[in-house]
């Protein structure tokens, strides 16, 4: 574990809070029933992924003549060199790259304008924007598959754009569906931080003259940072995790992300099931970099709005 | 060491309670031309973007389920009238499992999942020995997608391989229990998989609550002579309501949206039906019958919009009147 020294949610209100849970004196109470518990339920919650990490560090003879559950003869790496190589995941993790990264700096990007717009000045319809921007990031995304999918296969892109001839199969039109559904969750973290923040900042800044860009870009997106940082880890993990979006509109499967291709590799390595955890361990990974580098982050994030699952 | 953040609960979840709303009195006139056409592109911009992949999609669905298309060329739609939704009640044979099965989804997590990740919460609220080390291992399914939590339980799950099977002793026999492939027990293979990952979600989301919450109104219930018990139902639990309420919804919608795992498990068929699966299946599927996913579509989106409403009403209600 690493020790990090990003600040904690608490320091992103921006109005400072007092802090409600003092470090008390005496000493910890012993509270051998809850541990118990508690121990219990640790214990439930980490089978699945260590008998996953074991069932990949395994051989297929091995498994194969002695059982999946039984002591090991030998430990091995093999499975997961052979499933990097034919599941293709050079290839799955480029695609998530290319579309995770300008997913969510667009997603930040669009959504800090809207939410400025919204929360630092009352116009008629401010509100009411903002309370569609929410509702649209919160229904299933099944309610507008086959809209979208029709949308964009019928919407014509030159060949040299797309050589399917339409948003379908194309890295945009994920891109576009996913940034569209998480403008609402970021807008409403956002407009929330930013609102609270004095109004006499931007009043001041009005009367020297200042623009409205201006005051966007200098004044209120520095003061942000903590809220964009959190909210960009939250969204990296969620980009990367989104399953659905690729596997209704992506449809050649070197250009699945990895998150989507996993699902493929059950066919394409039968029953063979040390391989399927290997992949699936390998799919974690760049989860984990995350988890560690930036778990207060992700944290923070995840409280910060609450509003989404 | 890594550990969760302490928030502030007023500051992060009510945010747009009154103590944080800017004056209303002070609008700001002296914007320029510039500037308000600067205001506008940056609303016009994110909204266009909103209506165009968001709302219009969700105004076509439900126009889509009053229709009959085959989903190719746009000539071919025709007007149906309420014959999908008919088809759909009466005569679609997945239709009331797949109601079932949602229902049930949400009974499971409403009664299981969530109050186990409060009572977790509450426990690792006590300033425990290892409370950070408990944590992290039920935040790690939280960051795991949907997906990958399907793959992993298949390997518990599987005839052949599974844990649960091996430890039964049944693994590789004819005798094995098939948890995924039994149509009789799947669905509850599959909300165990979605537990894994629930309870984590709301063990956080109370933390943060938990730790918001004034000790000196448990402190003046303490004197006032309430035990344990009711300190945390009368005074803490209550104390919570914003979270708890962003709780309710979040268990509502994601019981609306389970997909992923039935999808990884079996395509969600032979027990594991949910409405989200079934508008896949007709979009997807062998022959497109565009007309019959957009009525599963819109019946998802009326489910839907009662919690998202309650919610947004509760949210943003106070903020309006003003």
């Amino acid at each position: 574990m690493t020790t990090t020294e990003i600040p904690s949610a608490a320091e992103l209100s921006p109005l400072s809070q007092p802090e409600h849970s003092p470090v008390r004196a005496g000493p910890r109470p012993k509270r051998y029933g809850t541990h118990l518990f508690l121990i219990a339920m640790s214990v439930l919650w980490l089978i699945p992924l260590l008998w996953t990490l074991f069932t990949s560090l395994r051989t297929k003879t091995d498994t194969d003549a002695n059982g999946y559950f039984s002591v090991p003869k030998s430990l091995t790496f093999s499975n997961y060199s052979d499933a990097w190589t034919q599941g293709q995941f050079t290839t799955a993790f480029t695609n998530s790259a290319i579309i995770v990264i300008p997913t969510v700096l667009l997603t930040l990007f669009l959504a800090s304008l809207m939410a400025f717009a919204v929360s630092r000045f009352s116009w008629k319809f401010n509100i009411t924007l903002l309370i569609i921007f929410t509702a649209g990031n919160m229904l299933p995304p099944q309610v507008l598959a086959t809209p979208i999918f029709e949308m964009y296969r019928l919407t014509p892109l030159p060949n040299s754009v797309s050589d399917s001839g339409s948003f379908l199969n194309t890295y945009y039109g994920v891109i576009a569906i996913i940034v569209a559904f998480q403008l609402g969750f970021c807008t409403f973290v956002l407009s929330n931080y930013m609102k609270a923040l004095p109004i006499d900042l931007t009043e001041a800044a009005m009367v020297d003259g200042c623009g409205v860009w201006r005051m966007y870009r200098q004044i209120i997106m520095p003061l942000c940072r903590p809220a964009l940082a959190a909210l960009g880890t939250l969204e990296v993990i969620w980009v990367y995790n989104e399953f659905f979006w690729p596997l209704l509109l992506i449809t050649s499967g070197d250009r699945l992300p990895v998150t989507t291709a996993i699902n493929n590799l059950k066919g394409e390595f039968l029953s063979d099931y040390n391989l399927i955890a290997a992949g699936a361990t390998i799919t974690i990974i760049p989860t984990l970099i995350v988890y560690l580098a930036l778990q207060r982050q992700f944290v923070a994030g995840l409280t910060l709005g609450g509003s989404k699952g | 060491m890594t550990d969760l953040p302490t928030v502030g609960l007023p500051a992060d979840t009510t945010a747009t309670t009154e103590h944080q709303l800017r004056p209303r009195g002070r609008r700001v006139r002296r914007l320029t031309k510039r500037d308000k056409i600067v205001l506008a592109t940056m609303v016009a911009i994110p909204t266009i973007i909103e209506a165009a992949l968001i709302w219009v999609p969700t105004v076509l669905s439900v126009i889509l389920s009053f229709t009959k298309w085959n989903g190719l060329d746009l000539s071919n739609i025709r007007s149906n009238g309420v014959q999908n939704y008919h088809f759909v009640v009466n005569d679609y044979p997945a239709f009331w499992p797949a109601v079932r099965h949602n229902v049930l989804w949400l009974v499971f997590l409403a009664l299981i999942a969530t109050p186990l990740g409060l009572l977790i919460a509450v426990l690792l609220d006590q300033r425990l020995r290892g409370s950070k080390i408990y944590q992290t291992v039920f935040f790690v399914p939280v960051m795991l997608s949907l997906a990958l939590v399907g793959i992993i339980w298949q390997l518990m799950y599987s005839p052949e391989s599974g844990l649960i099977d091996s430890i039964m002793g049944t693994a590789g026999k004819p005798n094995a229990i098939d948890w995924v492939g039994d149509s009789s027990i799947n669905i509850w293979s599959a909300l165990i998989a979605a537990t894994w990952k629930h309870v984590g979600y709301i063990m956080i989301l109370y933390l943060a609550g938990l730790k918001g919450v004034d000790p000196a109104i448990k402190e003046a219930a303490a004197i006032d002579g309430a035990n344990e018990r009711q300190i945390f139902f009368r005074v803490v639990f209550p104390a919570m309501r914003p979270i708890n309420i962003v709780v309710v919804v979040i268990t509502i919608i994601e019981s609306l949206r389970a997909f992923d795992i039935v999808f990884v498990f079996n395509g969600g068929r032979n027990g594991l039906e949910l409405i989200s699966a079934l508008v896949y299946q007709n979009l997807v599927g062998e022959g497109q019958v565009i007309g019959i996913g957009s009525a599963l579509a819109v019946i998802l989106l009326v489910c839907a919009l009662i919690p998202i409403v309650t919610y947004l009403s509760r949210t943003f209600g106070k903020e309006k009147q003003q």
